[in-house]
Parts: C-alpha cells; structure tokens; sequence
C-alpha cells in the first residue's frame, strides 16, 4: 500500500519534473535567451535521439545489423513533406503519413531480408537503404536530385519534445513488454528462442517495423525544420553517423543511445571549425569502441531508480525489474 | 548488335578491375568470415601510391604497381593485425562495425592529408592508343588492365593450388580448429591472405587510376560495394567465383547504362545482392553448406 | 505501474540532460552580444567564409575557400578596409543544407558582417533563413540556380542574398545560341548531370533556347557526380548521330566523359558551361581530345589582364597549381565585399548590403559586374574554346 502511494507520488512528480523543464527552455526560446545557433543545435539533438534510439531497438536490442535507416528517415521525410507542402494537410497528417509510409517500407525491406544473418543482413540493408535514395533521386515528382525546399516550419520545440518523449516512451515501455523480451531472447540465442516457440521473424519484422517508424518521424521533424531536403542527405554516410551514437552508447541501452545522440550532436557543433577531424574522430570511436569496450557506455544498462537509489543509498522494494 | 559488342567490350575492363577487388574480399570472407569494409579503400590508397610513385619518383605504371601492391599489401597486414585480430573471437557484427570504421578511418586520414583534390595520374605514363577492328573501338589500356588482371589471376590460382602456403590457406577456411591441430599458424595465413587481398586492391587502384586518370579519397566506397556483389554473386569465399562474379557485374553495369539508364547503375547492383541473397546466398559457384542463411 | 514509471525514469534522464545542456548554453548565450556589436567593438572586421570542405563537393569548396583567403591576403597586406583588417572565419559545411544553416547561425554569434559562400545552391538555400533572419548580406561565389536569389514562390528577391556567378538561364542560352549561330548546328544530344541544381539548370534553359531557336535534342542523357564511367551512355548517343553535345557538368567529370567520347570516336564538337574551367581538364582529357570543345565561361586563365594574372601567380604560388573558376569567383565575392563595405563606409552589415545593391562596373577578375534588381550580376559570357589544350576567346 504505501509502494502505491510512493509510486502515485513519484509519477507526479516526474510529470512536474516535464513540465517544468519543457516551459522553461520554451521560456528561453521565446524571450531569444537560446539563439538561433542553440535552437538549431537542440533540434538537432532531439532528432538525432529519435533516430539512434529508434535504430538501438533494431541494432541493439534484435541484434540485428541495420545499416540503412537513413533510408526510413528518408521515405518519412519526403512522405511528411508531400504531405504538408504539396498536398496541403495540416502537420500532424504528415507525421502520421510519414510514420506509416516508413512502417511499410521496413516491412517490406525487413521480411526479406530479416531472414538473413548478420553481416549478410546488413549488406542487404545497407544496399535497400542506397536503392532508396538513388530511386528517390529519380522521382522527379520529389524534385529529383535537388530535392525539395521552401519546406514550411513546423518543428517546434513543443513538437520536439512531446515527439522525442513519446519515441522513448513508447519504445522503452515496448522493451519491458512481453514483446520486448522475445526480442531480447532474440537477440540473445536465436535458436533457442525458436525452440521456446517464439515465432522469432514476427518479432525481427516487428522491431525493424517499429525503429523504421520512428525513423520516419525524425524524418519528418527534420524537414519540417531544416527546410530542404535531398536524397543526397540520407545516404549511407548518414545511417553510420547514426551507428556511431549506437555504438558509443552502447547497444542495448537506451539511455545510453540518448546520451551518445546528445554527446554526438554537441560533439559536431564543436568540431565545426575542424570538421576534416570529425570523420577521423567518428572512425576511431567505431574502432576503439569495438575493440576495447564493445558494450559502448552503458554497455545494456540503464539508468532506472534502482542505480539512482544505489547511488544515493536510499531504500527500495526488490524487484527482478533490471 | 555492334553497339551491344562494343559495349561487351566497354565492360570488360571494368569487369577486370571489379574482379581483382572482389578477390581481395572474397579471400578474407573464406578465412575470417568478415567482410572488409576497408577493402575498397586500400584500393584507393593503392591507387595513391602509384600515382606519387609517377610523379614523384618518375617511375612507369608497371613499377608504381608493384611499388603500390607492396605497400598494401603491408598496410593490410597491419590493419589486420590492429583491428581484426582483437576481435577474432567477437560476434560478427563487432567486427563489421569495425570495419565500417576502418574504412572511414582510411577515407578520412586520406583527406585530411592530402585535400579533397582529385589528383591527376599523368598521362605521360601510359599513353594511349586506340585501335579499331571491324567498327569496335578497344585501347591499349583495356588491353593492359584485362591482361595483367588475368595473369595476377593467374598468378593467385597458381598460389593457392600449387604452394604449401595456398594448402594451408584452403586448409583455414575449411576448417579452422582442424588446422590449428594440423599445426598451421591460422595468424600468419590470415596475415598472408590480407596481403594478397590488399595486393589485387591496390594493383586494381593503380589500373583505375591508369584509366579514368584522376582519383580522389573517396574513390573506393562504391567500386568496394560493388565488388562485394561481385564477390557474393559467384559465390563468396570461392575464388573462381569471385573472378566470374567481377566480369559479370562490369558487363552488367555497363550494360545498365548503355540500354537503360546511367543512374541506375548503383542500384541495379544493390538490386542483383539481394536477389542474390534471397535466392541462393551461396552465389553461382556455391554449394549449400546450410549455416550461412 | 512500475513499466510506466521507468520508462518516465528514462524520459527524466533526457530531460536532465537537456536541462543541462540549455544551462550551459544559457550561460554561453550570455556572453554573446549580436553581430553588430561584436564586429564594430574590435579592430577587425569579421568575415564568414562558409564552405563545403568536406562532402560531395569538397574539392570546390576548397579552390573557392582559396581563392577567398587570397583576397583576404591581398587586402589586408595593402591596409585593410576602413583601415581595419579583415578577419576571416573559416567553417566547414560539409555539403549539408542543415550544417550550412548551422554554421551560419555560429558565424552569426560570433559577429560576422557578411558571408562568403557556401558553393552549391542547396547549402547557399540552408544559409538563407538565417541569413535574412539576422539581416546580414550572403555573396555566393558559385550557386546558379536562379531560385537562389528569386523566391520562387512568391517571385520576390531574397533580400539579403547576392551572387558573383551567372544564373544557369544565362549560360545555358547562351551556348544554345553559339552552337546554332556559329557553329551551325542543329541536332544536339545533352549529356549532363544530374546530381545537383546547377547542371539540370544549364540543360533545362540550353535545351528550352536549343529547341525554341529551331534545333532538335536527339538525345538526353545523365550522370551522376563522381561518376567515371560513360562509355556505355556515350555509345547510346553516338548510334542517334547528334551533331554536337553538351555536357552540363563539373570538371571532376566532364574531362573523363570527354576523353572518352573521343576514344569511343565521337568527332563532334562538345559544349558545357563555367564549371568546366579548371587546369584538370586537360590533363585528364588530354589536349587532343579537347580540341573543338567550348565552354561559357567568367574569364579565360590566359587572358592578359594584370589583375588576372597576379591572381593566377598569387594562387598558383601557394597552392602550386593553376586556379579553376570556384577560386577566381571566391577571389571576386571578397573583393566585391571590400569594394561594398567601402563605399558604404561602415561595416553595418545592413549598410552592406545597401551598397551591394549599387554595386555598379565593379572590376572584378571574372568580369565587369554590376549588381541588378534581382540581385544577379550583370557581365559578360565568354565563350572559350579549347585549342591544342590552350584556351582561347571566341
């Protein structure tokens, strides 16, 4: 009885806890505090959390090897902005349509090929995620090469936020879920969670399908700040810059994927002024990473109230919860 | 049917050039079970080193390839030794992503030293000459690049089956713990197969270079995807297949272009790796050996 | 329950996290006083070079970069502008449109007056909102596409926008009209690329003035950027006989399209516009090959004229070897800035941006400009030809 009321008192307060947070970077937003240059960068950031914890669900906790999910951000981008731009529809319908169009195609992408094995998966990924964009530069209803621009704003920092909590929500409330754990056992032993009767394709399409989504909906976001979008944008180079922040942050651990997209992102920002040293920085993290601490950061931790109680000694109800 | 000749004949150099880099990947998928992202790179660091071995050191194309062959195929060795070895006993997927890496690394160092600039292989160095035969245009470049492609073929067939060394390579990839019993050091056969991979690249980097003329950091991202094709599309870890699997992709590719469409090319090759991978991974040599899908 | 709170406990994380990251910001942002400011408070005059220096375009990028930092050398050394040296900030956009706008927006925080760059039309568009939000003046060395100055939607001019290059309309026409009226010609194949704004431009206005003039287009082709291989193409459009092709494009490309076309046999004469110009051409394509090739173009590298030439050594000096026309452009947009911030007497960059907007006959190296209504300079188009791989006016 008294877990319930603690339960019921923390939840408030962590909802306290959002609210504040968000009103007062929408406080520094709108009375110019956080300039244009940090707005970008926040953007920036939410987006490319969206993305590596989208492709960690994929990645890390399937252990499958996707390397096109520059490709579904891709589709959700330009379905968003047709959407939006061409077809008139207010924001909201093109997110959905975004999210939807990119569901589709990592179903359709991910039944074939989630049948192969590692690296042999990840070619074939990282060949569809090339066949996307080489078809969309094709397209001349998209614009072709050149893309589209003249994209309207609508990526707001309350779209932003509510977008990058309900992509965490839902795919951390996704992995504790029964769902979750026969895509772990996934991970984990394909085999034997076979032999345990898990149905282990349906789960595969099933994570793919749902990181593609999420994908899309940063696809959107994006567009729908940036203004331009060109197929050129979302090539390989741009499904490893997501790698990287996996990686780093440790596949497995969304936590960590949110850290390692935020590091990241202030990361570029630094190295503007040394971007020929960006990339080189970005292969040594992939290298070293791997050889010295494959598990990234967080390794398939998260930070939960459990280490936060460790940490600070307080008490807590035992639980099997990880 | 002239043009579609000509065209045969326009994808044949290609062919050759995708066949030696498909080589290098299909040798060290055989023994490691890895595809070496950073294959198509040492290819453009092969083709680097022949072109400061021109123009600095005043040398011919045929001692600029062995110069550049020699120096891949250490600098392979190398990169096997920091990067892979570490993870020989990792998941897969551990070190795909380090190859991904490498591959950058290799890509990126290159820029930074040396400027986005293309360079310019002189053309001083191999002057061309065409000849026409019945209304089909050939020069004495794509006469060059298929022939020494062929000999070095020729040159690996020879290694592989008829040395003590190629036994012990084909003994690896048969069977690893087998040939550890049988007393053969797996390190330096995987240092070795890298280096004759890396050689192929880099004699392959050299030819593109002899034959677009310029070439630049980035140059070896997708000829490496698409010789990895190559590579998968006669049947990976199958050295025969790999050399089929290269002349066909150039012929396909230009083909693509001369009857389709130019931008296409790109995907039309990540279109027959899956169609490949969905319909019979093995590839047009392979026997079923059942683990792989 | 307890699902519910964790992932909260996630989100809280995220949260945290931002909120550092905003404190930190907020504490940064303090400091940082708009551009005006900061440029007019010290002894320098800040310039934003913003440019692709790594990505598709990098090689580009860098000539322009060079061949602005030339200028920024050269001016300083004989005094400055107002008697202030220029201080360039040099950042990378790697050819993105969303590292362009966020570069500009850094260059902003950091006091520059005006910016040089980016080279292709996509990045200089990533630039603009920012550009026009701060009311500072952007000179673009390179971008053609006609949307870059003109809202294409709306038709108005982009206020703060302003370029040293022709629209793709000019050139595109122009080499329409040289190969019906002095080469007489009246089948044309284009073989162009594909990959950005620049080359479809020049096709789509070559082909619209070819077609309206009375000439026919036997064939339409494409490429990609950082492609090499053409032959298969080449044989396609040698089996429809054009009588001359015209091969919208970059360097990088266009010198190994050429050389192939000749060796495939293809006699005929071969056009492009001024992203042909660079000294790589003939050593890829080889002087034979680019005999009976033209191109419209800023200015020819062998012209005479001493401000042509000093440039030509100064760059060839430091970089050791001959500029191309993103080096010659990037060299003009510093000089017509100086030329600007001079007459307007400050370095306001609003006052800049009056004085681009009057720029009249201002003597650049690629040619005599003055700035019209839309913000497009208005000079002259050469057309060079290549003889025995020297370059030569018509």
């Amino acid at each position: 009885m008294q877990d319930k009321k603690r339960t019921w008192g923390k939840f408030i307060l962590e909802v306290i806890f959002l609210v504040a947070l968000f009103t007062l970077v929408q406080y520094f937003i709108t009375t110019g505090i956080l300039n244009r240059y940090y707005q970008i960068n926040l953007t920036l950031m939410g987006i490319n959390v969206i993305l590596a914890v989208s492709l960690n669900l994929i990645n890390g906790f399937t252990g499958q090897l996707s390397l096109g999910h520059a490709g579904f951000m891709a589709i959700g981008a330009f379905a968003s902005v047709i959407m939006t731009t061409m077809l008139e529809y207010p924001f909201i319908i093109g997110i959905i349509i975004a999210m939807l169009a990119a569901a589709v195609a990592g179903f359709i992408i991910g039944v074939p090929t989630l049948r192969l094995k590692g690296d042999y998966l990840a070619i074939a990924t990282l060949g569809f995620g090339e066949i996307i964009r080489v078809v969309l530069q094709n397209i001349d209803y998209t614009g072709g090469p050149a893309g589209i621009s003249g994209i309207a704003k609508m990526t707001t920092w309350p779209v932003l936020f509510i977008a990058v909590v309900v992509t965490i929500v839902v795919i951390v409330n996704m992995i504790n879920s029964s769902y979750g754990r026969a895509i772990i056992s996934v991970r984990e032993d394909e085999v034997a969670a076979e032999i345990m009767g898990i149905n282990t394709t349906k789960y595969k399409v099933l994570a793919f399908v749902v990181g593609a989504a999420f994908a899309g909906l940063a696809g959107a976001l994006y567009a729908h700040y940036f203004y331009i979008i060109k197929p050129e944008t979302f090539n390989f180079l741009k499904s490893f810059d997501i790698l990287v922040m996996v990686v780093l942050g440790g596949l497995g651990s969304t936590t960590g994927a949110v850290i390692a997209a935020m590091f990241i992102t202030v990361l570029n920002a630094f190295l503007q002024e040394y971007a020929a040293v960006r990339m080189i920085i970005y292969a040594l993290i992939l290298i070293i990473v791997m050889i010295y601490r494959p598990q990234g950061l967080l390794g398939n931790k998260e930070l939960t109230r459990k280490s936060f109680d460790r940490i600070w000694g307080g008490k807590h109800v035992s639980s099997a919860n990880k | 049917m002239l043009e579609f000749t000509q065209q045969l004949i326009n994808g044949l150099s290609l062919g050759a050039i995708y066949a030696l880099i498909a080589l290098g990947y299909t040798m060290v998928y055989g023994i490691i079970l890895l595809i070496n992202f950073a294959h198509g790179d040492i290819m453009m660091v092969g083709a680097y080193v022949g072109f400061f071995s021109i123009s600095l050191l005043g040398s011919n194309i045929i001692v600029a390839m062995v110069f550049a062959m020699v120096t891949c195929a250490l600098l392979g060795v190398v990169i096997e030794k920091v990067a892979y070895r570490p993870l020989r006993n990792s998941t897969r997927i551990a070190a795909l992503i380090t190859a991904i890496g490498m591959s950058l690394f290799l890509e990126y160092v290159t820029l930074y030293f040396l400027t986005a600039q293309q360079r310019v292989y002189p053309a001083s160095a191999f002057p061309l000459h065409k000849y026409e035969i019945a209304g089909l245009v050939i020069s004495n470049k794509d006469i060059f690049i298929i022939v020494s492609a062929v000999i070095l073929m020729i040159i690996l067939q020879y290694i592989i089956k008829r040395t003590k060394t190629g036994k012990a390579m084909r003994a690896v990839s048969l069977d690893q713990e087998a040939a550890v019993l049988m007393g053969i050091s797996v390190d330096n056969i995987v240092s070795i197969t890298f280096a004759i991979g890396s050689a192929l690249a880099a004699a392959a980097g050299v030819m593109i270079g002899l034959y677009y003329n310029a070439i630049n950091p980035l140059m070896g991202i997708i000829p490496g995807l698409k010789a990895f094709v190559a590579a998968v599309l006669g049947g990976i870890g199958l050295i025969p297949g790999a050399m089929v699997g290269g002349f066909l992709m150039g012929i396909l590719e230009t083909l693509v272009s001369g009857y389709w469409s130019s931008m296409y090319r790109d995907a039309v090759a990540f279109g027959v790796l899956i169609l490949i991978l969905l319909i019979k991974p093995t590839g047009l040599f392979g026997k079923n050996t059942g683990e792989k899908v | 329950m307890l699902k519910k709170k964790w992932a909260k406990k996630s989100a809280l994380l995220v949260l945290a996290v931002f909120m550092l990251v905003v404190v930190a910001g907020c504490g940064g942002g303090a400091d940082k006083t708009p551009g005006g400011d900061k440029a007019a408070g010290k002894d320098t005059i800040k310039v934003g070079i913003n440019c692709e220096l790594s990505g598709q375009v990098a090689s580009y990028g860098d000539n322009s970069r060079n061949g602005a930092m030339i200028a920024i050398d050269e001016i300083n050394k004989a005094g400055g502008v107002l008697g202030k040296q220029l201080e360039p900030l040099v950042r990378d956009c790697q050819s993105k449109t969303d590292e362009a706008m966020n570069v500009s927006a850094a260059l902003v925080d950091e006091g520059m007056v005006a910016q040089i760059g980016p080279l292709t039309s996509g990045t200089v568009e990533g630039s603009t909102s920012v550009m026009m939000e701060n009311q500072i003046p952007l000179i673009a060395p390179a971008a053609t596409a006609n949307k870059v100055t003109v809202d294409e939607k709306t038709g108005k001019v982009r206020d703060y926008i302003f370029r040293v290059c022709y629209r793709d309309s000019d050139q595109g026409q122009r080499m329409a009209d040289f190969a019906l009226n002095d080469l007489k010609v009246k089948k044309a194949a284009i073989f162009g690329s594909t990959s950005d704004d620049y080359a479809k431009g020049l096709a789509k206005y070559f082909k619209e003035e070819f077609e309206a003039k009375g000439g026919t287009i036997v064939a339409e082709e494409g490429f990609m950027n950082l492609d090499k291989e053409f032959r298969g193409t080449l044989t396609k459009i040698r089996g429809k006989n054009p009588e001359f092709i015209y091969v919208p494009g970059y360097y990088t490309e266009v010198s190994v399209l050429i050389k192939q076309a000749r060796e495939l046999g293809i006699t005929v004469p071969i056009g492009g516009g001024d992203g042909w110009d660079s000294p790589d051409m003939v050593k890829v394509a080889g002087a034979e090959a680019l005999n009976d090739t033209y191109f419209t173009n800023h200015y020819s590298v062998e012209d005479p004229n001493p401000a042509i030439q000093a440039f030509v050594k100064a760059y060839e000096a430091k970089h050791k070897k001959a500029p191309d026309s993103f080096a010659a452009l990037g060299y003009d947009a510093v000089k017509l800035l100086a030329d600007a911030i001079t007459r307007a007497g400050s370095a306001d960059p609003i006052k800049i941006k009056e004085a681009l907007e009057q720029t009249k006959d201002f003597a650049g190296i690629t040619g005599t400009m003055s700035i019209d209504q839309q913000h497009n300079p208005v000079k002259n188009i050469v057309i060079i030809e290549y003889k025995d791989g020297k370059l030569v006016s018509r």
